[in-house]
């Protein structure tokens, strides 16, 4: 089952292409990796997923089909595509004017949630989800730039799930935590599916071996764009990959 | 994970690199408590053990004093400053015959960095040397402005004093108050009355347009948005002679409306509003853009972002921009003079009838060049400043934490609820058990 479809998709800035010609299917309740050098355009493929790119100004062509809805279509409005594509960032970014618990279900609140017996069972259900209930429960109050970097990315995970989306994109979340933060995150995002699919940006190809089921290989082609290399189950892009860059890049000769 | 570990070896053949050792071999990773975290179980072999904290049980740390004062520094200063007197007078009492005390404090300013950098460079080097002038100078120009303050400060308490020991003062207006009525008559209630509604009205006015209009710029943006900052900025340099003549023109002549608070208080609106604008507009720019990614990627709209996340974030910035509004508004004599009036009597209604405001009642007092009359426009000065003063210091605590810093009362609020949270987790807890 596909639960995203990226049909050509290029994105520009300007007159810099950023990446073109993307086609992958993300796989339902399976966790793909997206690796490649810096720079190859893996967040900007992201961002694409869920009309990021309409704050930052890139223009986006192609289709992007969220199972079978393209949701770029007409009369498909951005913060509804947001709200079922949840995001989570490189650097943990918690609301710092809010408490750990209005952190939690800010996105509720921000689509205009105000029953106070549903926000509280979806932020300790979202909390539990991401491992961070046992630690934060008897200081939901307190405000949420307190907690460390891990269980501030933790909790930005909680945040992204409090709002139940189909799809959870992840944007290198481990690259600026430690290891422990890191080995608890990749247990939360292995625990996700198969309510959620997940696509997780790396640079860490053991952290991709670690987590994920599927591969998503970009490099930069000749002309310096972004392009998608090869894409498949992990075992088999690792262990025999198709296109000899892939085999390169592995290997360690390109990136 | 199905897929662990096979692939994780699969990586490691494929790639001929050994595989971080460390992370793929090591243990479970236990904490201080000697409790384990299972999610973080690397391998059955080695441990990570956390080090226990060793300072528990130790009497607090002392700060260590990283800046030192030595003595030969003290030393330094003293010698460089009597250099410095000793000469100036020299210069200014028996070789020339110059005069005048500004003439006098620039020589010896002059002087005395001289003689001080001739004896810093004794003992230290260039950098050091260069370190110690900068230093001076920055603390005497700190010391200059902190003092021009105070003299301006001091100097009109000075003058006011007298009345400002009496309690009518406080009480009365001056309707009653003849040229040369004694102190204890007379007060400038009525001016603090007018002040207060009159800064009042602008701020509810001020305030939802001011804000309303920066986060227009800063959130909203394009050419229009740069154009209404261009007109902003430009309105930032309207003197305000301007801003009372505009409400004069339109709103007493034109609409044949009386002189009257409210006329006072829209003027008033009209200086006031581009700074609050302007200093608005910077504070919510400085609002970190992820912030508004993370909101905009749980899809929220824009003014649910704007209300939920920006404005809360940069409260304290807000506070300040409405702050300094305030401190321009209500200092503010010009527009007022032309659209409030002047009367000596108390009026509490700003619609109707002259109403005088604090600093206009200075400026009409001092006008006056009676004794008595200047003596309480410098104490209605004083007043004024007083006024300012707990205005800010009321802003401050309302308004002034950072994010995320919860006053007393929420602070309060927010233990109670966890306090009932923790209960209802035992009882949850308890009927699993
Ligand atoms: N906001 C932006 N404006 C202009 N160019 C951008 C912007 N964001 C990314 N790019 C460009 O897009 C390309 C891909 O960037 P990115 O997707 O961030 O790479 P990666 O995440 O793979 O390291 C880079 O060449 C980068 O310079
Ligand atoms: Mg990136």
């Amino acid at each position: 089952m596909t639960a995203v479809t990226l049909d050509d998709v290029s994105v520009t800035f300007g007159a810099h292409h950023a990446v073109r010609h993307v086609t992958l299917r993300l796989q339902r309740s399976r966790v793909t990796a997206l690796i490649g050098p810096s720079g190859c355009g893996k967040t900007t493929v992201l961002r694409a997923i869920n009309r990021m790119h309409e704050q930052s100004g890139a223009i986006v062509t192609g289709t992007v089909r969220l199972g079978d809805v393209d949701i770029y279509g007409p009369g498909i409005a951005a913060e509804h595509v947001r709200s079922r594509i949840g995001m989570v960032f490189q650097r943990p970014n918690p609301f710092p004017s809010m408490s750990i618990f209005d952190n939690t279900v800010a996105g509720l609140r921000l689509a205009g949630i105000r029953n106070k017996r549903l926000l509280r069972e979806a932020a300790e259900q979202a909390l539990h989800h991401a491992a961070l209930w046992d630690v934060v429960k008897d200081r939901l109050d307190q405000p949420a730039i307190r907690l460390s970097g891990g269980q501030q990315q933790r909790l930005c995970i909680a945040r992204a799930l409090a709002v139940q989306p189909e799809v959870l994109l992840m944007d290198e979340p481990c690259s600026a935590l430690d290891p422990i933060a890191t080995a608890k995150v990749e247990d939360l995002i292995s625990r996700l599916v198969p309510d959620v699919t997940v696509v997780l940006v790396t640079h860490n190809m053991f952290q991709a071996t670690r987590v994920s089921h599927d591969v998503a290989v970009f490099l930069l082609d000749e002309d310096r764009v972004g392009e998608l290399v090869e894409a498949g189950p992990i075992e088999k892009v690792f262990s025999s990959p198709a296109d000899p860059r892939t085999r390169d890049y592995l290997s360690g000769h390109i990136g | 994970m199905s897929n662990g570990p096979d692939a994780r070896g699969l990586a490691s053949v494929l790639l001929g690199r050994p595989e971080p050792q460390e992370r793929l071999d090591g243990g479970s990773v236990r904490f201080e408590d000697g409790s384990s975290d299972p999610t973080i179980e690397f391998g059955p072999t080695r441990r990570t053990v956390v080090p226990r904290r060793a300072h528990v049980g130790l009497p607090p740390p002392v700060r260590r004093r990283t800046r030192q004062v030595t003595s030969s520094d003290v030393y330094n200063l003293l010698g460089a400053l009597l250099v410095s007197l000793c000469t100036t007078y020299l210069l200014f009492g028996v070789l020339a015959s110059f005069s005048g005390l500004i003439g006098f404090v620039i020589v010896f300013y002059v002087i005395f960095l001289v003689a001080y950098a001739v004896l810093v460079s004794i003992n230290e080097r260039g950098p050091t040397v260069r370190d110690k002038i900068m230093t001076s100078v920055l603390y005497s120009t700190a010391m200059l402005a902190l003092g021009a303050l105070s003299w301006v400060i001091l100097s009109t308490v000075w003058r006011g004093h007298r009345p400002l020991g009496h309690l009518n003062f406080y009480t009365q207006d001056l309707s009653t108050t003849g040229n040369f009525a004694p102190r204890s008559k007379g007060g400038a209630a009525h001016a603090l009355v007018g002040t207060l509604w009159q800064v009042g009205i602008a701020l509810v006015l001020t305030v939802p347009l001011g804000i309303t209009c920066a986060v227009f710029l800063s959130e909203v943006g394009g050419p229009v948005a740069r154009l209404v900052r261009t007109v902003v900025e430009a309105m930032t340099a309207l003197p305000s002679i301007v801003a009372g003549l505009f409400i004069y023109i339109t709103w007493i002549v034109t609409l044949h409306e009386g002189h009257s608070g409210l006329a006072a208080a829209l003027a008033i609106s009209v200086t006031m509003l581009p700074i609050m604008i302007r200093a608005a507009d910077v504070v919510l720019r400085l609002v970190p853009g992820n912030l508004r990614e993370a909101s905009c990627a749980l899809g929220a709209p824009t003014w649910r972002t704007v209300w939920h996340v920006i404005l809360p974030t940069a409260r304290s910035g807000l506070t300040t921009s409405v702050i300094l509004a305030v401190a321009w508004g209500i200092g503010e004599t010009a527009p007022v003079l032309l659209t409030a009036g002047y009367t000596t009597y108390m009026n509490t209604n700003p619609l109707r009838g002259p109403m005088v405001s604090l600093p206009l009642a200075a400026y009409e007092l001092v006008k006056t060049g009676i004794k008595t009359m200047v003596e309480r426009g410098f104490a209605v000065a004083a007043f004024l400043l007083l006024v300012v003063i707990v205005l800010f210091a009321i802003a401050r605590i309302v308004g002034g934490r950072g994010p995320g810093q919860l006053s007393k009362m929420q602070r309060r609020r927010a233990v109670r609820a966890s306090r009932r949270d923790a209960q209802r987790f035992a009882v949850a807890d308890g009927g699993r058990a």
